[in-house]
C-alpha cells in the first residue's frame, strides 16, 4: 500500500487530521474496524426479526419448553474463556513468541470447536424433536440468528487455523501480525454477539 | 445432474428475446473477435483487467454504468411503449407475464447496475485524487468489489436468455416473491445476483471510507477537504450501515425459499410485512446513498465554473451530514398505508419533511455560489441548471406524498413513479453526466465534445419532462403503477406523450455514443494540460491523465480549495518541487478480483439451478483464490526515480 508509506509524527504540533496518510498498521486495523460494524449491523437485521418474530411459535413449542439453560451456559463459558485464551495469544504475536502463541491459539481453537459441537447438539435435539426451522416463524428465526453466530464461528476457526499455516510458513511478517490482529478482532467480536443472543434469546425465552 | 437446468429455460418460443439474445450474441462475438484480431487481449488483461489502479477501476464502473444504461433503457421504452398501445380494446404487444419481468428488471438495473456503478465509479476516480493520494486503502479488495460487482451484471443478464427473471417488482416483496407464488428461479436470479453485487459494494464503501477517514495529504484537515468527498463520506456511511440489513433480508428470502423457513410466508407465523420494513431499512438510505455523491459533483461544478469558493462550505457539510443521520428516520414512509397507525404514520411523515431542510439549505448554497459569479456555460453547469430545477420539482412532490392522507391517494399509483423518477433522473442521473464531463478531461487527457454534450443535455432535460410530467396527471387521474394495460382510453394521449419523452431520451443515449466516439477521433485536437477547467481541488494539479502514482510528491495542503489557493500564490508549480523525486511504490496489479467473480458466478447460477456439485466448485474455488493471495508477499513494483523524473520533465515541456 504505497499510499501509507508515511509514518506518523508522534508529538507533532499538527492536529492528528492533518498529519498525513495513516500508517498502514492503522489502515489495515480501522478497515477492518468498519468490517466488523457491517457484521454487527447484519446481526441488528436478524435480531430484529427474532424479536418481531419470537411470539409467533404457531402452535408450535416455544423457547422456554426448548432451551436448556445450563447447557447454553456451558457453552457461554467455552466462547467466553476462547476469547481470553485469543487475547493471550495475541500479546504472544505482539512478543513474536511462537511457543506461546500456538498453544494459546490451539486452546483458542479447542474452546471455539467446543462451542460449536454444543450448538450443533442443541440443533439436532430440536430437529429430532420436531421443533425445525420450519416448524414456526419463531423457529425460522432462532436457527437464523444463532446459526449465523454458529456461521461466524466456524468461519473464524477456519481462518484461525490459516493463520497457524501462515505463521508457520511466513513468519511473524507485518503482513501476518496485521492479520492476526483481526483476527482478534473478530474473535472477540463474535462474544459481543453471543452476549447479546445469550440474553436475548436464552435468558428472554418466556 | 443439472438441477432444475433443462432445454426449456431457454425461450425459444418468446421472438422478442429471441431476437434480442442474438443481437446481443452478435455484438459480444463481434467485440471478442475484433479484440482477438486486433490482439488486444494481453493489453486488456495487464492494463485493465487486472488492474488495482483506482482510476483504471473507477473508469470500469463507470464502463459498466453505461452498458446497464442501455439495458435497463431498452426495457423503459418497452414499457412506455406497451402502455401508449394497451389502451381499451388493444392489448399490445407484451404478454403480463413478460411484462412483469420487464418492470421488474428495470428497476432492479437501474438502481443496482446503473446508478450504484455510476456513483461508486466516480467516488473511486476521485477520491484519491481529491485527498492528493496514491490509491484507495485496500486497492486489491477494490478490483475485487468491482468484479463482484460485474459478477451480479453477469447474472442478472444471463436470466435474459436462461430462464426468467422476477415477475416481482424491484424490491420482491413477499408473498409474492416465496416459493408458493414464485416458484421459478425469476427471485432466484434477483436475489443471488443482487447479494454478490450487493458484497462488492459493502467492501467497496468500506475501502472508500478508510480512504477518506485515514488517507488524506498532509495537512487535510476535516474542514479542508473538497465538497465532494464529503458527501462520498457520507454516502460510504450509508453504504456500510445499510447494506448488511440488505444481505440480512435478502439472507431471510432465500431461507425461506431454499429451506423452508416462515420468515415472510403467510402460514406458521410469518410476517411479509416484516420484508418491507427490513427492505426499506435498506432501501431509503440506499436513495441517498446515490443521491449524496451528486449533491457533491454538483458543488464542485458551481464553484469551478462559478470561479468563486462555494457558497457556505460549512452548512454544506452540515447538511450532508444531517441528510445522512435523517435518512435512516423515514422509511415507513414508503408503506403508509400498511397500516401501522396515526402516530407511527405521522412522526415518519414529519421526519420526511424535515429531511427536505437540508436540501433546501444546499440548494441555496448552489445558488449564492452561482449569484455574482462569473459562470461558464460549459456542459457540467447545464447539467447542474437543469438539475436545481428538475429536482426543486422532485422534492416538493415528495413533501407532498411525505402526508399521509395524501400518500393514501397517491400510493402505488403514477404520481409516485414521476416522483422518483424525478429525483433519480433530475438529481442522480443529471450528477453523473455532470460528474462524467466533468471529470473525463482528468481520466482520459482530451475533453468530451462540447456541442454533442449540450445536445445529450437537452435531450434527456427535455424528454425528462415529457415522458413524467404525463405521469404525474396520470396517477392523479387513478393510473396504477405496473399496469399491462388499461380500460381507460382517455389516458393513452399522456401515454403518447410520455412515450415521445422516452424516446428524446433514446436520442440522448444515443448521442452519448456518438459523442465517445468522435471526442475519441478528435483527441489530438482536444489535448489539455492537467487542468482544464481552471479547478480549485487537488485533481488538478496532477498530470490528464494522472501517472499511475497519482502525485511525484505528495501535496501539502494549507487551506480549502487546495490547489487554486496555491496557483493565486504561485506555489502550485510542479517544476518548483521537483527536487530529485524519489523511487515509488504502486500495488502490483493482480487476477484475483476477476477469478473471484469467475467463482462467484459460478456459485451464483448454480445456486439459482440447484446444481449442487457445480455450487461446491464455485465456493472451494473462491475460496482458493483467496487462500493463494494470502500467500502472496511479492505485492508492489517499485518504479525507478529516473522513470518519474522523466515523466515529470516531459509533464513541464507538456507533453504529458
Amino acid at each position: 500500500m504505497s499510499a501509507t508509506g508515511e509514518s506518523l509524527e508522534i508529538g507533532s504540533a499538527l492536529p492528528l487530521s492533518q498529519q498525513g496518510p495513516a500508517p498502514t498498521r492503522v489502515v489495515a486495523g480501522f478497515g477492518f474496524w468498519l468490517f466488523l460494524l457491517s457484521d454487527i449491523i447484519l446481526f441488528a437485521a436478524l435480531f430484529a426479526a427474532y424479536a418481531v418474530l419470537s411470539d409467533a411459535s404457531a402452535g408450535g413449542p416455544i423457547g422456554a419448553e426448548l432451551f436448556d439453560k445450563r447447557h447454553v451456559f456451558l457453552e457461554t463459558l467455552c466462547l467466553l474463556t476462547s476469547s481470553v485464551t485469543c487475547g493471550f495469544g495475541s500479546l504472544a504475536v505482539l512478543r513474536t513468541d511462537k511457543r506461546a502463541m500456538y498453544l494459546w491459539m490451539f486452546a483458542t481453537f479447542v474452546l471455539g470447536a467446543i462451542f460449536l459441537a454444543m450448538e450443533a447438539s442443541e440443533f439436532a435435539d430440536m430437529v429430532s424433536a420436531g421443533a425445525g426451522p420450519s416448524r414456526s416463524a419463531f423457529l425460522s428465526a432462532f436457527f437464523a440468528l444463532v446459526g449465523t453466530h454458529g456461521l461466524h464461528v466456524s468461519v473464524g476457526l477456519v481462518w484461525l487455523l490459516i493463520m497457524l499455516l501462515q505463521v508457520a510458513t511466513l513468519g511473524f511478517r507485518p503482513m501476518v501480525a496485521r492479520r492476526f490482529f483481526c483476527f482478534g478482532l473478530f474473535w472477540h467480536a463474535l462474544d459481543i454477539v453471543w452476549i447479546g443472543v445469550f440474553t436475548i434469546v436464552y435468558l428472554g425465552a418466556h | 445432474m443439472l438441477g432444475r437446468l433443462t432445454w426449456d429455460a431457454i425461450p425459444f418460443d418468446q421472438p422478442i428475446v429471441m431476437v434480442t439474445v442474438s443481437i446481443i450474441g452478435i455484438v459480444l462475438a463481434g467485440l471478442l473477435a475484433l479484440v482477438t484480431v486486433k490482439g488486444w487481449w494481453s493489453y486488456l488483461w495487464r492494463e485493465w483487467i487486472t488492474s488495482v489502479d483506482h482510476k483504471r477501476i473507477g473508469v470500469m464502473y463507470m464502463l459498466v454504468g453505461l452498458v446497464m444504461l442501455v439495458r435497463g433503457f431498452s426495457d423503459a421504452i418497452m414499457m412506455r411503449s406497451q402502455q401508449a398501445l394497451a389502451a381499451g380494446g388493444a392489448l399490445g404487444y407484451l404478454p403480463p407475464e413478460h411484462f412483469d419481468q420487464i418492470f421488474s428488471a428495470h428497476g432492479t438495473i437501474m438502481i443496482f447496475f446503473v446508478a450504484m456503478p455510476f456513483v461508486i465509479g466516480l467516488m473511486n476516480f476521485a477520491i484519491p485524487l481529491q485527498l492528493g493520494v496514491r490509491d484507495v486503502a485496500f486497492p486489491v479488495l477494490n478490483s475485487v468489489s468491482f468484479w463482484l460487482s460485474a459478477a451480479g451484471v453477469l447474472l442478472v443478464n444471463l436470466s435474459l436468455f436462461v430462464g426468467e427473471f422476477a415477475r416481482t417488482g424491484w424490491l420482491a416483496y413477499p408473498p409474492l416473491s416465496e416459493l408458493a407464488y414464485s416458484p421459478g428461479v425469476g427471485v432466484d436470479y434477483y436475489l443471488w445476483s443482487l447479494q454478490i453485487a450487493g458484497l462488492g459494494t459493502l467492501l467497496s464503501g468500506i475501502n472508500l471510507l478508510t480512504t477518506i477517514l485515514k488517507l488524506r495529504a498532509p495537512g487535510m484537515g476535516y474542514s479542508r477537504m473538497p465538497i465532494f468527498c464529503w458527501t462520498a463520506l457520507a454516502s460510504n456511511l450509508l453504504i456500510v450501515a445499510a447494506f448488511p440489513v440488505l444481505t440480512a433480508t435478502f439472507g431471510m428470502l432465500l431461507l425461506d425459499r431454499y429451506c423452508d423457513f416462515h420468515f415472510f410466508t403467510n402460514e406458521l407465523g410469518g410476517n411479509p410485512m416484516m420484508y418491507v420494513n427490513l427492505i426499506w431499512i435498506w432501501g431509503h438510505p440506499e436513495v441517498y446513498i446515490l443521491i449524496l455523491p451528486a449533491f457533491g459533483v454538483f458543488s464542485e461544478v458551481v464553484a469551478t465554473f462559478a470561479g468563486k469558493p462555494l457558497f457556505g462550505y460549512r452548512s454544506m457539510v452540515m447538511a450532508t451530514m444531517a441528510i445522512c443521520v435523517l435518512s435512516f428516520f423515514v422509511w415507513l414512509h414508503h408503506f403508509f398505508t400498511m397500516g401501522a397507525g396515526a402516530n407511527v404514520n405521522a412522526f415518519f411523515g414529519i421526519a420526511t419533511m424535515v429531511i427536505s431542510v437540508p436540501t433546501g439549505v444546499k440548494v441555496f448554497n448552489w445558488l449564492f455560489t452561482l449569484y455574482g459569479g462569473r459562470i461558464r456555460f460549459t456542459v457540467p453547469i447545464y447539467w447542474t441548471l437543469g438539475f436545481i430545477i428538475t429536482f426543486v420539482i422532485g422534492g416538493m412532490t415528495g413533501v407532498l406524498m411525505a402526508i399521509p392522507p395524501a400518500d393514501f391517494v397517491l400510493h402505488n399509483s403514477l404520481f409516485l413513479v414521476a416522483h422518483f423518477h424525478n429525483v433519480a433522473i433530475g438529481g442522480v442521473i443529471f450528477g453523473v453526466m455532470a460528474g462524467y464531463t466533468y471529470w473525463f478531461p482528468k481520466a482520459f487527457g482530451f475533453t468530451l465534445n462540447e456541442r454533442i454534450g449540450k445536445a445529450i443535455f437537452w435531450c434527456w432535460f427535455i424528454g425528462f419532462y415529457l415522458a413524467f410530467m404525463p405521469l404525474y396527471a396520470l396517477g392523479l387521474m387513478g393510473a396504477t403503477r405496473r399496469m399491462q394495460h388499461y380500460p381507460d382510453v382517455h389516458w393513452q394521449p399522456l401515454m403518447l406523450v410520455a412515450l415521445a419523452g422516452a424516446v428524446c431520451i433514446l436520442i440522448g443515449i444515443g448521442l452519448t455514443a456518438v459523442q465517445l466516439v468522435v471526442s475519441i477521433r478528435a483527441r489530438a485536437k482536444n489535448r489539455v494540460t492537467g487542468d482544464p477547467w481552471d479547478g480549485r481541488t487537488l485533481e488538478w494539479s496532477t498530470a490528464s491523465p494522472p501517472p499511475a502514482w497519482n502525485f511525484t510528491h505528495l501535496p501539502e495542503v494549507e487551506r480549502a480549495d487546495a490547489y487554486w489557493s496555491a496557483k493565486k500564490e504561485g506555489t502550485a508549480s510542479p517544476l518548483s518541487r521537483l527536487t530529485g523525486p524519489a523511487t515509488v511504490h504502486v500495488p502490483r496489479n493482480t487476477p484475483v478480483g476477476v477469478f473471484t467473480a469467475f467463482f462467484a458466478v459460478i456459485l451464483g447460477f448454480a445456486l439459482i439451478w440447484r446444481i449442487d456439485w457445480l455450487a461446491v466448485i464455485g465456493l472451494i474455488g473462491a475460496i482458493g483464490v483467496a487462500l493463494r493471495h494470502a500467500w502472496q508477499t511479492d505485492r508492489e513494483v517499485a518504479i525507478p526515480a529516473d522513470e518519474v523524473a522523466a515523466f515529470e520533465r516531459a509533464r513541464a515541456k507538456g507533453t504529458a
